[in-house]
């Protein structure tokens, strides 16, 4: 054929055929993309210290371990409480001249997902022993330390960030570690992501491949001769809600997360105090050194079943015997706080 | 005629144990489900072996019988037909024995004890196979655990019984032909002694037998005389080796030294940037092991794995590919390259993009995080202005050839190089590109600089450098071009399946989905081109140290490739997305088929440049290394990575699957080292290729160059 013998004609033809598909599926798509979409009500933009903490989250290229998208799949409940949608994303436009738009949506969950960190996880102190050195709070991580984030200094100012790091990873350090300006931008860009609640009355997208209505009962039913497992695994939930704080032996981290092995709240027979810790936070202790505790069970989005299971799980391990709730106990007391909040806003 | 009554008795003996065997299986079956599997099993495997058994007790009458009858066939000339089967040393001693005129007669005595036992045998045999039919009569008591040991214990002896009777059999049945022998070969002896007839005929025998060749009959003892000069490259192998010795390179190509110095730059910048960038992965592999390596911030985790991909992708990949495809895209189009000197501008803007690239990034200065897309814009500017500086002095040189037509490499090539430039100014251009824009930029960029460059560019070089080492025009031309339009096709649409389940549009998905599985078209095709070309030929893998490289690299084409279409179902995506199965995936692919193609080229047209060969064994320990370290890299990833999205699914703790990829990320770092280590060397291999000391063919062509300059006349 002719086209074959006449470099032009050929090499024009692939060229065209090729840039016509890219129109098609990347820059059509793309232009739609950019120009219908608006950032959600409610949704606000970085502010100066967020923005730097950006910066310096895509510096050190965080986003190669972590994505930062919930997709509509059953498995990623886990990371927010809805999918993701493209409004989320309307806000992050180009950096600056030198660097591209940043969405950050990532392509390998080496780490968790950071879409929701900022609800899950908003605890100051965490966030900077876990920059220090992961392995402080999560001994399994793989994270890389981000030692060169903290400044070593004699005397820290009144208003310096000291971080109190345990005695196994400070490594020789014998002066005060405090966190620099970048370390305290970055947790708080950190802390700054949070899912959105979506408008009254828009649509909230579905999570697909769920375990269907069959498949739960399946799982529930009592198998021949076999326990069923309980389908609230406290272990499981301490793990993936609490232990990060806590730690698996329950002892905490001196000077930053108070210990549950033996604790006062834990061991006392009404768990109305331990419910109420979960549900709404905590900042009891904080004259003592330790951290503000967020309202975990609330931010995750907790079931009492869920909870029930926590409380359980806390009051029989690590040599803890006091009473077992149960799940009525747990829905009492959390039905109990809405009727102070109406009785204190009638007042 | 005593055989034939034994293998009667025998046969029958053998059929009145099967229906036995039969019977109680029949009984043992029906009672209780749970109790069937195994015993079905069980008996299933008895009545094998019991066929087993007769099959070869009719295989032994058979051959007793046959024996038989040629004795009766031969009758008289018996004795002549025996000569043939004995060799020149038995003839030697019957010889001299007749001459020595040693006279001993023997008689041939037999006798059959066996018989009796035999028949004993058979008789308990027949006993026990009746007495284990009679528990099955009861089917009440047969599923009771005592019956079911009652049973087990009767079947052992039973079936030891049965092996020995088996084993008596065959002894029976050896000696008998052990004494017919005998008794034959002293029959013979015997006659040669008395026979003048047999006697001649053994000499005659004997002297057929003695004969021997000279061993030069093929050969002879003349040189060979080659009027057509097609004797070339004779390897000689005397004595054994401890390694095989592959055919040596051919010779040295009258190729433009000015081209070749281009070349070995350009080649030997990949090979640069191959151990350097391999050495950050392999270091990077060696975190997920060890996260507490060091505290630096130029070494973390985050900055230097952009600066792997990147300068494997741009430094090594795409130099050596640009350096091939200087020399193919000449040779191709029977031409000398358009501007040797643009090729140097490539060259150098290209290595300062990576050099500029890798140190910013170590810095903590990129792009935002897109992958492959951390280098800044300026940064990839001076990379895409020497794609673009190549990519003219290419279609200068095609617009010169002398051939009518152009050659399917340069399809590709040319393409590869004008698609890149396209991807690359729609990657970074920034109208578009707010909000999801990016995103759906980024699927785009990604997958079609690896599709589109990479691999385009790589079976670009595969259709020149493959049928040009087997010596064999390529199989199907019309499949090469299928190939190339369904692969612009279909692989322009599939970027976006790097974000199946986000938020960019459903449709966008599903298309890039399809896209997936139109792959298969070109995939299947590409393979099937390479594959048919090579047929015939596979013997010459064996003999060669490049071909190896072309049939992993296509071997890993077709996985990896309809791999890619796998994991591109949302179903799939579900368990493997996010995971380390893509680490699997992209090293299965950019490794598995770019360098390995990448290196079969290289190992083929290097020594014909420079007329330095690397050493054999070298080219040996690389490939293999590389090779096995590839598999231990990749599978431990993808089983790991397969575990780790169930775990995932179950909604089971997020460090649980940080915890149990421990074990496979150990042997990721193992197969990284073996990969690595094979890179040292390939480097070793390319000094030696390219290095300093003149090859033979340089020598002689200098005393010849000389030689014009001397008087004709004069002393040498």
């Amino acid at each position: 054929m002719e086209i074959y013998n006449n470099h032009k004609k050929l090499f024009t033809a692939a060229l065209c055929f090729f840039v016509l598909l890219t129109f098609f599926v990347a820059i059509g798509p793309a232009f739609t993309s950019q120009n219908n979409n608006a950032p959600l009500p409610g949704s606000k933009p970085l502010n100066a210290l967020e923005t730097e903490g950006k910066a310096v989250f895509i510096a050190e290229g965080c986003v190669a371990c972590h994505t930062q998208q919930v997709r509509n799949v059953d498995m990623d409940k886990v990371w927010g409480k809805r999918p993701n949608i493209a409004a989320d994303y309307a806000n992050i436009t180009r950096t600056d001249v030198w660097r591209n738009t940043a969405t950050l949506m990532g392509s390998e969950r080496t780490g968790p997902d950071l879409t929701n960190v900022g609800v899950r996880q908003p605890s100051n102190d965490w966030h900077y022993l876990h920059l220090f050195n992961p392995r402080s709070v999560v001994a399994e991580s793989v994270m890389p330390s981000y030692e060169w984030l903290f400044d070593i200094k004699d005397y820290a100012w009144p208003n310096d960030v000291v971080v109190n790091v345990p005695d196994d990873f400070k490594k020789g350090i014998t002066g005060k570690i405090v966190a620099t300006h970048k370390a305290v931008a970055l947790v708080a860009y950190l802390r700054s992501l949070k899912e959105i609640t979506l408008p009254d009355g828009k649509p909230v997208p579905i999570f697909l491949y769920g375990k269907s209505d069959a498949e739960k009962a399946a799982a529930a039913a009592p198998g021949k001769g076999v326990a069923a497992k309980p389908e609230f695994d406290g272990a499981a939930l301490y793990a993936s809600n609490c232990q990060s704080c806590h730690q698996e032996n329950g002892e905490g981290l001196v000077g930053a997360f108070p210990s549950l092995k033996g604790s006062k709240v834990v061991l006392d027979d009404n768990p109305e105090v331990q419910v109420t810790i979960i549900m709404k936070g905590y900042n009891g202790r904080v004259s003592e050194g330790y951290g503000v505790m967020p309202a975990v069970g609330t931010n995750n989005n907790l079931k009492p079943e869920e909870v029930a299971a926590i409380v359980n799980h806390e009051r029989s391990n690590w040599g803890n015997n006091s009473k077992q709730v149960t799940v009525d106990d747990v829905k009492k007391i959390i039905a109990s706080f809405g009727k102070l909040e109406t009785i204190a806003a009638k007042k | 005629m005593k055989l034939k009554i034994y293998l009667t008795i025998i046969l029958i003996g053998m059929l009145l144990l099967i229906p036995g065997a039969a019977t109680y299986a029949a009984d043992v079956l029906k009672p209780d489900p749970a109790f069937n599997t195994g015993a079905c099993i069980l008996i299933g495997i008895t009545i094998f072996f019991l066929l087993l058994l007769l099959l070869w007790l009719i295989r032994l009458a058979r051959g007793l019988r046959e024996d038989e009858a040629i004795y009766e066939k031969y009758g008289d000339k018996w004795v002549f037909s025996q000569i043939n089967r004995l060799d020149s040393r038995q003839l030697d001693q019957l010889i001299s024995r007749r001459n020595s005129r040693k006279k001993a007669i023997s008689k041939a005595k037999s006798g059959n004890n066996g018989f009796t036992a035999v028949m004993v045998l058979l008789l308990v045999l027949s006993s026990l196979a009746v007495h284990a039919q009679a528990p099955g009569e009861n089917k009440n008591i047969l599923t009771s655990p005592g019956m079911i040991i009652m049973l087990t214990l009767i079947f052992i002896p039973l079936v030891v019984t049965v092996f020995l009777v088996a084993l008596k059999i065959r002894n029976l049945a050896a000696k008998t032909r052990y004494r017919r022998v005998k008794k034959e070969t002293r029959q013979l002896a015997d006659a040669v002694d008395h026979d003048d007839a047999i006697y001649d005929e053994i000499i005659k025998r004997k002297h057929a037998l003695d004969y021997r060749l000279t061993n030069n009959e093929l050969a002879g003892t003349i040189a060979p005389e080659d009027s057509k000069g097609i004797l070339l490259n004779i390897d000689e192998v005397h004595g054994p080796r401890f390694f095989a010795s592959k055919r040596k390179a051919a010779h040295k190509h009258q190729t433009d030294p000015k081209l070749v110095k281009l070349i070995m730059w350009y080649l030997g910048s990949a090979a640069l940037w191959l151990v350097l960038g391999t050495t950050i992965g392999e270091y990077l592999g060696i975190k997920f092991v060890s996260p507490d390596a060091d505290h630096i911030s130029w070494l973390s985790f985050g900055r230097l794995r952009p600066v792997h991909t990147n300068m494997v992708f741009w430094g090594w990949s795409s130099m050596a590919m640009l350096g091939l495809g200087y020399y193919v895209v000449s040779t191709v189009s029977n031409t000398a390259v358009y501007s040797i000197k643009r090729g140097y501008y490539s060259l150098i803007l290209m290595n300062a993009a990576i050099i500029l690239g890798s140190g910013m990034l170590m810095a903590g200065v990129n792009n935002g995080g897109g992958e492959y897309r951390e280098y800044i814009w300026p940064v990839m500017a001076l990379f895409a202005a020497g794609i673009v500086v190549s990519l003219a002095n290419y279609i200068q040189t095609i617009a010169q050839r002398k051939t009518k037509e152009i050659y399917i490499s340069n399809w590709y090539i040319v393409s590869a190089m004008m698609f890149l430039t396209v991807i690359v100014t729609v990657g970074y251009l920034p109208f578009y590109q707010n909000g999801l824009g990016e995103t759906i930029i980024q699927g785009y960029y990604m997958h079609q600089a690896v599709g589109m460059w990479f691999m385009f560019f790589n079976l670009g070089l595969v259709y020149y450098f493959l049928p040009q080492q087997l010596n064999t025009p390529i199989y199907s031309y019309s499949l090469g071009i299928l190939a190339f339009w369904s692969q612009i096709l279909f692989y322009t649409l599939i970027g976006t399946h790097h974000f199946i389940f986000s938020s960019i549009p459903w449709w966008l998905q599903t298309v890039a989905i399809v896209g997936s599985m139109g792959m298969l078209i070109p995939v299947f095709s590409g393979t099937t081109n390479f594959i048919m070309t090579f047929r015939g030929n596979f013997n010459k893998i064996g003999r060669s140290y490049t071909l190896p490289f072309y049939i992993v690299g296509i071997l890993f084409y077709f996985t990896g490739s309809t791999q890619g279409t796998a994991e591109a179902f949302r179903e799939t995506n579900l368990i493997w997305h996010f995971t380390d199965f893509t680490t699997a995936h992209s090293h299965l692919t950019m490794y598995g088929i770019i360098a390995f193609f990448l290196w079969a080229s290289i190992y083929t047209i290097v020594p014909r440049l420079t007329g330095n060969e690397p050493k054999q064994g070298l080219v040996g320990a690389h490939f293999w290394m590389a090779f096995i370290g590839l598999l231990f890299y990749t599978i431990p990833l993808m089983v790991g990575g397969t575990l780790k999205g169930m775990s995932w699914r179950e909604g089971k703790p997020f460090i649980d699957s940080v915890v149990l990829m421990a074990p496979y990320w150990l042997w990721r770092a193992i197969g990284g080292s073996l990969m690595w280590a094979s890179h040292l060397v390939f480097a070793w291999n390319i000094y030696v290729m390219f290095s300093g000391h003149k090859s033979d063919p340089d020598i002689r062509k200098e005393v010849f160059d000389e030689l014009k300059n001397v008087p004709v006349n004069a002393e040498i």
